[in-house]
């Protein structure tokens, strides 16, 4: 068994990142995920590794994305004001195919809003936030050591993919502390980009051999020399104007995520084999979903979970699927609803829909959404 | 892709260095005639011939307009990055790997407005990157928009009546923010320029150079200043070497540009600085054990 510790959901996270390789943290101060560039701060020089704290947020991306490109594994951290900053960056390393993971521990918005109170505000931000169709990949935790295990997972998902991974943490999750027992050492699975270490070789950057997921990735200085561009390149890296060309870059972009969605997904379900009515949520608002739940198990009714932990690709398949056996969904999320229209588009036509969101800094409390399945 | 063979040149003339450190697949390049970023982008590529820099080894970041497209044209692993973020991407890199020869090609608006904040930090935390700036006092790719080198009083495609902005030094802009090494060269003072890239690489801390080029396609027309040859020939006029410079009063060089490194001074560069701290905290972990 591994050690049990006391952690906070922002704790784990540099924990976890550690653990998955991360070697340079780039940040700027920004509550509620200032622990995250506190404790990288501490914890990174220890390693062997670099912290940097940046001139903004926008520089934070852009430092993070600059040190994968030389080779080693970055992880930059904010909440929705910087998140909302880092958009542009973040299309640039999901058309260069850089791997990071940027962290948003999601406060209420929008503009400054209520920046200590919990939010789930961010989710379509996260799917749509940067210009231009893009493929996207972001995880939601719902406790700490899920914080663990997911940062984890989220740079094995950028390194294997190429992809800059969204962790979407909410202020429930980055504050709450709990128990969590580490993984024992050498445990964790740990996935490298596939490299190439040639100088000289006249290989094309962007072109993959069969059986690839991606195109293996020279770091600057150790690799080939090679062109990296935010414009529409063809194979050997260098921008085109050609259609086809752009279509063949646009569609391989796309399909490296959607035809691994099997690889990608995670969801969990808790009491859905006899269940008629789910509650669909994730991250912080699970938390007050489960009490709901066993509650209304208690009385009488047949509740289950459906919580997505990567609701970027959304799980499309798993929810249709399930909403073919179930009566109502009730959503429950810290917004105005957000996922609620994915719900909606994916099993509206098999059930009925319910709503319990909140946003307003408070938080979505068990009573709420057990009244909304008492109201039948 | 063009054969490189197709584009040698029939004469002496073209400079090796094309074949040495540029990708003549990619050239020609997009440049205007006249426009002074080509003689800007070799001086870049004789400082490196002239160190004897490893080509595998010196990393090109460049950012967005018409000096970004360098980075395409140079052979070195290079990086065209987002407007004005160059500095910033550098800086993951050279932190990432301070072994790495870390040069940024950026345009003036590119480095003083879009990227200002990036610029004025990467010089008070004196990390070891050398920042060229092709300073053409206009936004070229857009088309003509006045930038914050316009001079005041000078048009542009948004300045329809006269720039009422005052422009930005952009050396004298670094060395307030603290660079260590803050110089100006210029497209028509060619062999100065390169000495003043060279000593930029070669110093240990951030360096910018902030070389004069020439826009006759848009600035120069916008602002009749003639042709190509007649802007560079104004350079040769009213550039003054800093060491004549500094016997003049302000009055005496109103509308001249000084030539030459403004200033230079070491203090510890940032990455070796944390790479320090990281030393120093394994020495006292062993001893603790």
């Amino acid at each position: 068994m591994g050690k049990v510790v006391l952690m906070q959901g922002n704790e784990a996270c540099v924990e976890g990142a550690l653990a998955a390789g991360m070697r340079l943290y780039a940040g700027y101060p920004i509550t509620p995920s200032t622990e995250i560039a506190e404790l990288s701060a501490l914890r990174l020089p220890q390693v062997g590794g670099k912290f940097i704290q940046m001139e903004d947020e926008i520089a934070s991306i852009a430092c993070a994305i600059g040190a994968s490109v030389a080779g080693v594994k970055s992880m930059t951290a904010t909440s929705g004001p910087g998140f909302s900053l880092k958009q542009e960056n973040l299309g640039y390393a999901v058309l260069a195919e850089i791997p990071l993971v940027v962290v948003d521990v999601q406060r209420m918005g929008p503009s400054t809003g209520m920046p200590t109170s919990p939010s789930q505000g961010d989710m379509m931000m996260a799917r749509w936030g940067t210009h231009g169709d893009h493929p996207v990949i972001a995880i939601c935790p719902s406790s700490v050591k899920e914080v663990y295990d997911l940062t984890v997972r989220a740079f094995n998902l950028s390194e294997k993919y190429r992809t800059p991974v969204l962790l979407m943490m909410d202020e429930i999750i980055g504050h709450l502390r709990e128990g969590m027992e580490l993984p024992e050492p050498g445990s964790l699975k740990i996935v490298d980009r596939p490299t190439v270490n040639h100088p000289d070789s006249k290989r094309l950057p962007y072109r993959m051999k069969p059986g690839q997921l991606v195109p293996a990735m020279a770091p600057f200085g150790k690799g080939q020399r090679y062109n990296i561009t935010g414009l529409i390149h063809d194979e050997s890296g260098f921008p085109t104007n050609s259609t086809d060309e752009a279509e063949a870059m646009m569609s391989r972009l796309m399909h490296k995520i959607s035809d691994n969605y099997d690889d990608i997904k995670d969801v969990v379900t808790e009491n859905l084999e006899d269940a008629d009515i789910a509650i669909f949520c994730y991250g912080g608002t699970y938390r007050a979903a489960k009490t709901a739940m066993e509650v209304a198990r208690e009385k009488g009714y047949k509740v289950g979970i459906f919580r997505p932990r990567t609701v970027w690709p959304f799980p499309e398949e798993e929810l249709r699927e399930a909403s073919k056996k179930l009566k109502r969904i009730i959503v429950a999320e810290h917004n105005y609803g957000q996922m609620l229209l994915e719900v909606q588009r994916v099993a509206g036509r098999d059930c009925e829909i319910g709503f319990v969101g909140k946003w307003n800094g408070g938080v979505n409390k068990p009573i709420r959404i057990l009244e909304r399945i008492e109201e039948g | 892709m063009v054969n490189t063979a197709d584009v040698r040149p029939k004469t002496k003339q073209m400079s090796n260095l094309v074949y040495k450190y540029m990708r003549p697949e990619h050239l020609p390049h997009i440049w205007c005639p006249g426009c002074g970023n080509g003689i800007i982008m070799r001086d870049v590529a004789q400082a490196i011939e002239n160190l004897g820099l490893s080509r595998n080894n010196t990393i090109i970041v460049s950012g967005i307009g018409c000096s970004s497209r360098a980075a395409g044209y140079l052979d070195f692993n290079t990086i065209h990055t987002t407007h004005g973020r160059a500095i910033a991407f550098a800086t993951g890199i050279k932190l990432a790997n301070p072994t790495l020869e870390v040069i940024v090609i950026a345009g003036d608006g590119d480095i003083s407005a879009i990227g200002g904040n990036h610029l004025i930090h990467a010089a008070r935390r004196n990390i070891g990157i050398t920042v060229v700036v092709m300073n053409n006092n206009i936004y070229g790719m857009t088309g003509g928009q006045y930038s914050p080198t316009t001079p005041k009083g000078a048009f542009g495609t948004t300045a329809p009546y006269g720039n009422i902005d005052r422009s930005f030094d952009i050396a004298g802009l670094a060395y307030g923010a603290g660079a260590s090494f803050a110089a100006r060269g210029s497209a028509y003072h060619v062999q100065q320029t390169i000495n003043i890239i060279q000593e930029g690489i070669r110093h240990k801390g951030f360096s910018l150079i902030d070389v004069a080029s020439v826009c006759p396609t848009y600035y120069g027309r916008k602002n009749k200043k003639g042709s190509a040859v007649d802007m560079l020939t104004w350079q040769k006029e009213n550039m003054i070497p800093v060491e004549k410079a500094e016997k003049m009063t302000r009055q005496e060089l109103k509308g001249k540009l000084v030539l030459g490194i403004i200033n230079q001074t070491q203090y510890k560069e940032f990455t070796f600085a944390y790479e320090e701290m990281i030393r120093r905290l394994f020495e006292e972990r062993e001893k603790d054990e």
